[in-house]
């Protein structure tokens, strides 16, 4: 058991006993090796769920917005920011939320780790020391996990939590990273270049919205895809309907974006659709030296004007 | 029903003289995954996949349709009058099917084609499909056909059943337009001996199968006490209300309908639905009876784990190919929804006091 876990439980059990929240969000172990299921705990004698592995990739701010009752959450470092974000976004109401804060030890992309066992069926994984050991019928393979991670994990260079109301563990170091070699391959295209890749990035999209619906920034009442009157996007398959959803969500997360990676780690049909999300991230580092949700006081970008905003854009 | 012999060598020439009389569709891998394609002049099906991500109940069953066009034009004398586009409706075979997907498509029928209403495009497609399953050997750790009422060598729904023995497939031809596949294909080496062999493939794949999924208690519960069985919340919890789990089951058959029109043109389209998403029950007052996500969850699994069961008296509806499992981005797993609402019993109801 990772100490987290231990600490996770021990946390638990002593805010819900004392009455300090209603219920505690974290994860339990899945079904499926590889992944952990996000659970809503309320009775202390059911703390024992509750575990942290490289598998909780999925990022519960996304479960805090709208709730009325007191709520502890685990939070590593994106999920954090997102947290700050809702509460500059006013979702989420600071005094009733209490945040475990998890220095994150990265998480697992289960899709490279099924290509690592040459696409074999997985039915046990153990970790230790930074080594991932998958078993199934008939083999035994032990696997790096640097060569695993999710790919917004291999870039982070935010792990540790930007608030938290208890930490468990000392604040883990950061690692420089070029966050956005890939988006500038994109931005090096051709326009023409430039559609075609897009065109074919979102090929294979089905419209499921796994991926606004993992996203914690998409909390909007009626989503602009589900208007009816008027209706901006046309329901089908139609490639300029999907890349019409695909862009105009992007932009909705100018600003915001953490690159927490929930979305590509939810879309069934492994879309990369952080190509996106992370062009705006870096135009606004470089346009207002801004990085999303790194502290609960401070508005986006987009969301305010100062006199010393660029204006170079407006032509 | 009789069994041939398909030597693989002479695999490729068959699939292209099938191409002459039929539009051949199978699994070909694009990018990371397996899925159904049309297969060009040239392209075999690829048999390397355990099961494709989608099912392929798109082959019958686009995710958008076009159902009529229309113009608006009043200049036009058929202003305003719905017609049927052309639709292709030749012979078609999916080769490769699993034999879950090809029971799904039995299940689906029950939607599409009743005693009242047989929908056109649905059963057009469905009528000139011939459908040729490939019988799993090697299941996968998500699969639970078996507890599903399947199975890795289930022949519901299909014209011919292929075993792949290395060098062969052996052929079980199960109907006539089967008979007319393999004839297309000019194959016709009988292998008579061939039934007791299948057998034995069979129970050994069914033996590798993961089961435990009971849902033999189903039909005796309440409906109304299972409804509000406490344990919904905590099922749904985690649940994001994506439709990867609807999309990808080859037995959800929802659709909503859409009018669009550019200028006077326009086309009115069915388009795949999902109950997970809230706008597939929010009424026109803004009212929605199924507002919450518990509510939506719970239909999910009522549906296919006890309405269907009791509307229809045929088991479940799902064939336990394990995408939804596989696929749900929180990991929320019918098999132990299944397990839950199996083993439910009522609290006994208190004393007044």
């Amino acid at each position: 058991m990772s100490d987290y876990t231990q600490k996770i439980r021990e946390t638990a059990k002593k805010l819900l006993s004392e009455g300090k929240v209603d219920a505690v969000i974290g994860y339990r172990e899945g079904t499926l090796p590889l992944m952990a299921e996000p659970c809503l705990v309320k009775d202390p004698e059911k703390v024992d769920q509750l575990v942290f592995n490289s598998f909780c990739g999925v990022n519960l701010a996304n479960y805090l917005p709208k709730r009325k009752d007191r709520v502890a959450v685990v939070a590593k470092g994106c999920d954090s920011r997102n947290i700050a974000l809702h509460i500059v976004e006013n979702q989420v109401d600071r005094e009733r939320l209490f945040v475990i804060g998890a220095p994150c030890t990265r998480m697992v992309d289960r899709r490279k780790v099924a290509a690592a066992v040459g696409g074999r069926e997985i039915s046990g994984v153990s970790e230790q020391d930074g080594k991932l050991t998958v078993s199934g019928p008939g083999y035994e393979q032990t696997v790096d996990k640097k060569d695993v991670l999710q790919d917004n994990c291999s870039i982070c260079i935010h792990r540790n939590p930007v608030l938290a109301d208890e930490m468990l563990g000392e604040k883990l170091p950061e690692q420089e990273a070029d966050r956005y070699a890939d988006v500038r391959e994109v931005e090096a295209m051709s326009p023409e270049e430039r559609f075609a890749h897009f065109k074919d990035l979102f090929s294979e999209c089905i419209r499921c919205y796994a991926c606004r619906n993992a996203c914690p920034l998409c909390y909007c009442p009626t989503c602009f895809v589900d208007e009816s009157k008027p209706q901006w996007v046309g329901k089908s398959i139609d490639p300029t309907d999907t890349m019409t959803f695909h862009f105009l969500r992007a932009f909705h997360c100018a600003g915001r974006c953490t690159d927490c990676g929930a979305c590509e780690r939810a879309c069934p049909v492994g879309i990369k659709v952080r190509q996106l999300t992370r062009k705006l991230e870096k135009d606004c580092l470089g346009l207002f030296d801004w990085e999303a949700g790194m502290n609960p006081d401070v508005r986006p970008p987009l969301d305010t004007w100062r006199p010393e905003d660029p204006e170079e854009f407006i032509k | 029903m009789r069994f041939l012999k398909i030597a693989k060598d002479d695999w490729t020439r068959g699939v292209e003289d099938l191409k002459k009389s039929f539009r051949v569709f199978g699994p070909v891998k694009e990018k990371e995954a397996y899925d159904f394609r049309l297969l060009d002049k040239g392209v075999l099906p690829d048999f390397s996949f355990q099961n494709t991500r989608l099912s392929p109940k798109s082959t019958v069953y686009p995710q958008s349709e076009i159902l009529f066009e229309y113009t608006l034009d009043e200049s036009k004398a058929d202003h305003h009058v719905h017609k049927v586009p052309e639709k292709d409706y030749s012979p078609r075979v999916i080769l490769g099917i699993r034999p879950c997907d090809a029971k799904a498509f039995e299940l689906v029928r029950l939607n599409f084609d009743t005693p009242e209403y047989k929908d056109p495009y649905w059963l057009s497609a469905y009528e000139a499909t011939t459908k040729v399953g490939l019988a799993c050997d090697d299941p996968c750790s998500t699969c639970f056909c078996t507890s599903a009422g399947s199975g890795p060598y289930d022949e519901a729904g299909l014209d011919v059943l292929l075993a792949d023995r290395d060098d062969h497939f052996l052929a079980k031809v199960l109907t006539e337009k089967g008979e007319a596949f393999v004839s297309a294909a000019g194959w016709n080496t009988e292998a008579p001996d061939a039934e007791a062999g299948f057998e034995k493939l069979a129970a050994e794949a069914e033996g590798k199968v993961p089961g435990g999924v009971p849902t033999d208690k189903l039909a005796d519960k309440e409906t109304v006490a299972l409804h509000g069985a406490d344990f919904w919340e905590d099922v749904a919890f985690s649940c994001i209300n994506c439709g990867t789990c609807t999309y990808l089951c080859p037995t959800c058959w929802c659709f909503d309908i859409q009018d669009e029109v550019k200028g006077a043109e326009g086309v009115r389209m069915r388009n795949w639905d999902s109950c997970m998403f809230p706008l597939f029950t929010l009424h026109g007052s803004g009212h929605n009876p199924r507002a919450t996500k518990v509510d939506r969850v719970r239909q999910r699994f009522m549906h296919k784990l006890k309405y269907f069961v009791d509307r229809y008296g045929r088991g479940i509806q799902c064939v336990g190919c394990g995408r939804c499992v596989s696929s749900c981005p929180v990991n929320i797993d019918i098999r132990r929804v299944a397990r839950l609402m199996n083993e439910f019993e009522p609290a006994p109801e208190k004393c007044p006091a």
